[in-house]
């Protein structure tokens, strides 16, 4: 009789996917959940729906082309990947950007943290249900990636620091317009506070959802503003400091109970720190260059290296024949389709459609290519005749430089043999970049530690024992973004 | 030889039957008509409204001002696809949405919008509200059911719980109104209103009314308790599976709900179609304005409230969404039924 009861009174949990198709789960983020009614019993969350391969991708590319990676991890503050990538190569290679270049990394740092943390409080309402905040806040954020737009062209995927400074200077008229965001913005954090600060219902559903002591948040691996609502005042930027954050005078606002609403507030006194810190910024900003003088490591362009060669079109190029093997390598080196000639006899150039670009000069591997300085135009028995006469020393010298550069891009600098870990202060916690050297133009290996894969994982201690709508209280408060996290 | 068959008398019975049948379909025709256009454009107006409190424009695109919008909207959602889940319970797949929209528009019929203009003039139109306000909770749960998907399921288990509950408190807040009118028929209440010193029961019914607006916003699941179908949550609650004209009629329903809400309370607490006396003493000339002018002016709003709410508040958790329910509102809604009580005899 007993048995029978048990059997028809049977009671399972309610296993319930969530996404990685949902509308709250920030991206393509799935959790299992196992509910009991509508408590959580168990969480497992799923992550590797956004993998790319970045790490994988770092090794096949030279130091230099890794950083657009980089804006693609955490897409919403991409300027702030940027700046831990370039600070670990900078710190691999042993260079010092200059002092101007540290500041305005500081400023372009501090207002990705400022867009970063509206997009989260812009989703953490608008999964809770305040509606109005999400649009208030983008209205800012807005703003932001209009600054940015001004000062490198792009919008969400800068790429605007770079390995040794940050890639152009920034105009007056760019400063002008940031502080006067800075006057205004402190105003605009007191508008979403008036929505929710205070609000009855916001307090219901933040306060004493998702805590987490001190010691378990550390524990967990939790950083950032995540590991600070529990207390803990450690940023990366008070304790191990980067770029200009130590002339600059800031606070690090920790929370006491290591709930929602703890962490919530955290942020909100991040936004007034930050905003602190781009004003000090713009008020110290130092004159001078704005990318440092290591010739060896830093990229420059192009025309500030070779100002012979390069703008005055006026060089003709030819082929000497002895030479000449027939490889066909600057044939396809060429973009304007000006070479021409059969495999393995000797090639020529079509002078009139010729750019004077160098590619064909760079590329040959037996040197048959002469430059003749001013030839654009003459025939090809006249330039045969003057490709004879010795180069001057300042040509000599450009196209040693051309050849130089050509290989610095095309291998990369060469890094120092050795292993380093160097961690940033990101909005979301602390991201490490650790590389392993072997002495060549690209890192033997890449590894990252994003902020985001390590709170996913403490999401099951989260969200263990609350209810359905506290799952999706816990992602925004852990602020989470799903291309950092799966890489 | 048919003049035997039906004497004169009966024949007058018969053609007085007609012609009032005949009324009364012109009458829900235009009710039905009316009714489905206000749904329309309260789309629009809850877009705009909520658009511009959020700093933008709502919609612009279709028409001067997106005024055609609702209209582009109807015509979309009528020619798209409608997918139904392979393990779906197909017979009650159907029925859920047809439920839900039956049960809320049947509601219009009771509803006096003017002095005379009321489709079905009974005794316990109060009541019948209440009743078949209660249907509907069947169209959800068993769209959430036939779904056959785990969210429908919770958004259905959700909504039945929360409508249930709520229903009991805005039961309880109505009564305190009953007592006074002494009457369930919807307009001997609004003509008890405009005949007391009060001209309209939100006055001394303040608690019932405060009640019945909250009890008014989780009936028809809006924002802060719009927990069935929270979108951050539950994706669509229990219309989650739901695509094409299947969906546009939870939506109309839904927005139809709101309309017989916002009417009840105009009714039954903001004095319907007439305004108070001690207004018209001041201002004698807003007499000449037509009853369902002030109707529709008190309905829109209502349903303004509602919009000003969902810009601004957060949404509730579900258990607190009920703690409030059991441990508020009905406490309180009692309260006020034994004050009401108390009143009433000793005056």
């Amino acid at each position: 009789m007993e048995q029978q009861v048990e059997r028809i009174f049977e009671t399972r949990e309610l296993n319930v996917n969530m996404g990685p198709q949902h509308p709250a789960t920030h991206g393509v983020l799935r959790l299992v959940l196992d509910i009991d009614g509508e408590t959580i019993v168990k969480v497992t969350p799923y992550v590797g729906y956004l993998h790319r391969g970045i790490e994988k991708l770092g090794e096949s590319l030279t130091y230099f082309q890794a950083l657009p990676l980089t804006d693609r991890m955490d897409y919403i503050a991409s300027m702030s990947n940027n700046i831990g990538y370039c600070v670990a190569v900078e710190k691999l290679f042993d260079i010092e950007p200059p002092e101007r270049a540290k500041f305005i990394r500081t400023i372009v740092g501090e207002m990705s943290r400022i867009s970063n943390h509206l997009l989260w409080l812009a989703t953490h309402a608008l999964d809770i249900g305040a509606m109005t905040v999400f649009l208030y806040c983008f209205r800012e954020r807005e703003w932001i990636l209009e600054l940015f737009e001004k000062i490198c062209g792009a919008r969400l995927t800068v790429t605007y620091p770079r390995i040794g400074g940050v890639k152009n200077d920034v105009s007056q008229e760019f400063l002008d317009s940031l502080y006067k965001f800075t006057e205004e913005f402190p105003s605009r954090i007191l508008e979403y506070e008036t929505l929710i600060d205070q609000n009855r219902i916001w307090l219901k559903r933040t306060i004493g959802i998702g805590v987490i002591s001190a010691e378990e948040a550390i524990n967990w691996g939790l950083t950032g503003p995540t590991l600070r609502g529990s207390g803990v005042a450690y940023d990366i930027r008070k304790h191990m400091p980067y770029d200009a954050y130590d002339k600059v005078d800031f606070e690090v606002p920790v929370g006491i109970e290591g709930d929602t609403y703890d962490r919530y507030r955290c942020r909100m006194l991040e936004f007034r720190q930050s905003n602190n810190i781009i004003r000090q910024c713009i008020e110290k900003l130092p004159p001078g260059p704005v990318m440092a003088d290591a010739p060896k490591f830093t990229l420059h362009p192009k025309d500030a290296m070779f100002p012979v060669t390069h703008p005055t079109k006026e060089h003709a190029f030819y082929i000497d024949e002895k030479v000449c093997k027939g490889c066909g390598m600057c044939l396809r080196a060429c973009p304007a389709k000006a070479i021409f000639g059969e495999k393995k006899k000797p090639h020529k150039i079509k002078q009139e459609l010729c750019l004077s670009c160098a590619n064909c000069y760079v590329t040959c591997k037996f040197k048959s290519l002469k430059i003749v300085p001013g030839g654009k135009g003459l025939s090809d028995e006249k330039l045969a005749e003057l490709a004879k006469a010795p180069l001057s020393e300042e040509i000599k010298k450009a196209t040693e430089h051309l050849v130089e550069h050509f290989n610095f891009v095309k291998k990369g600098a060469r890094a120092p043999e050795g292993e380093l870990y160097v961690a940033t202060e990101v909005p979301k916690g602390e991201l490490g970049f650790y590389f392993v050297s072997d002495g060549s133009g690209k890192p033997y290996r890449m590894r990252l530690r994003s902020p985001s894969f390590i709170h996913a994982g403490a999401l099951p201690r989260l969200c263990v024992g609350h209810l359905v709508a506290d799952v999706i209280a816990n992602i925004g408060t852990i602020d989470l973004v799903l291309g950092e996290c799966d890489r | 030889m048919f003049e035997n068959a039906i004497s004169p008398e009966a024949l007058d019975t018969i053609t007085k039957i007609g012609i009032n049948v005949g009324i009364a379909i012109i009458k829900i025709a235009v009710v039905l008509g009316i009714g489905l256009l206000h749904v329309a454009y309260a789309t629009y107006f809850e877009r705009k409204v909520i658009g511009h409190m959020q700093v933008r424009l709502g919609p612009m695109r279709v028409g001067p001002h997106g005024l055609l919008q609702p209209i582009a909207d109807g015509l979309k959602l009528f020619f798209k696809e409608d997918i139904i889940p392979a393990n779906a319970d197909k017979p009650l797949f159907y029925l859920g949405p047809v439920i839900f929209m039956a049960a809320s528009m049947v509601n219009l019929s009771v509803i006096p919008f003017a002095s005379n203009f009321v489709i079905a003039n009974i005794n316990v139109g109060l009541l019948f509200i209440f009743a078949i306000a209660g249907m509907g909770v069947y169209g959800i749960f068993i769209s959430g059911w036939a779904s056959n998907s785990k969210y429908a399921f919770i958004g259905g288990l959700r909504s039945s719980a929360q409508v249930l509950s709520y229903e009991i408190a805005m039961g309880l807040s109505l009564v305190g109104v009953m007592i006074m009118a002494g009457s369930l028929n919807l307009t001997d209440i609004v003509k008890a209103q405009s005949d007391s010193i009060y001209g309209m029961y939100a006055i001394p019914q303040i608690v019932a009314f405060v009640v019945f607006t909250i009890a008014a916003v989780a009936e028809t699941n809006r924002t802060p308790f719009d927990m069935p179908e929270a979108e951050s949550e539950l994706v669509a609650g229990y219309f989650t599976e739901y695509t094409g004209f299947r969906f546009a009629l939870f939506f109309l329903g839904e927005y139809i709900a709101m309309i017989i809400m916002a009417s009840l309370a105009t009714v039954c607490f903001l004095g319907g179609w007439t305004i108070p006396w001690y207004i018209t003493k001041v201002l004698p000339f807003l007499k000449i304005v037509p009853g369902i002018v002030w109707f529709l002016v008190k309905v829109y709003a209502f349903i303004f409230f509602y919009y000003w709410i969902r810009a601004t508040l957060p949404r509730y958790r579900y258990d607190q969404l009920m703690a409030i329910g059991w441990k508020i509102l009905i406490p309180v809604a009692l309260a006020n039924i034994l004050l009401t009580g108390l009143v009433k005899i000793l005056l």
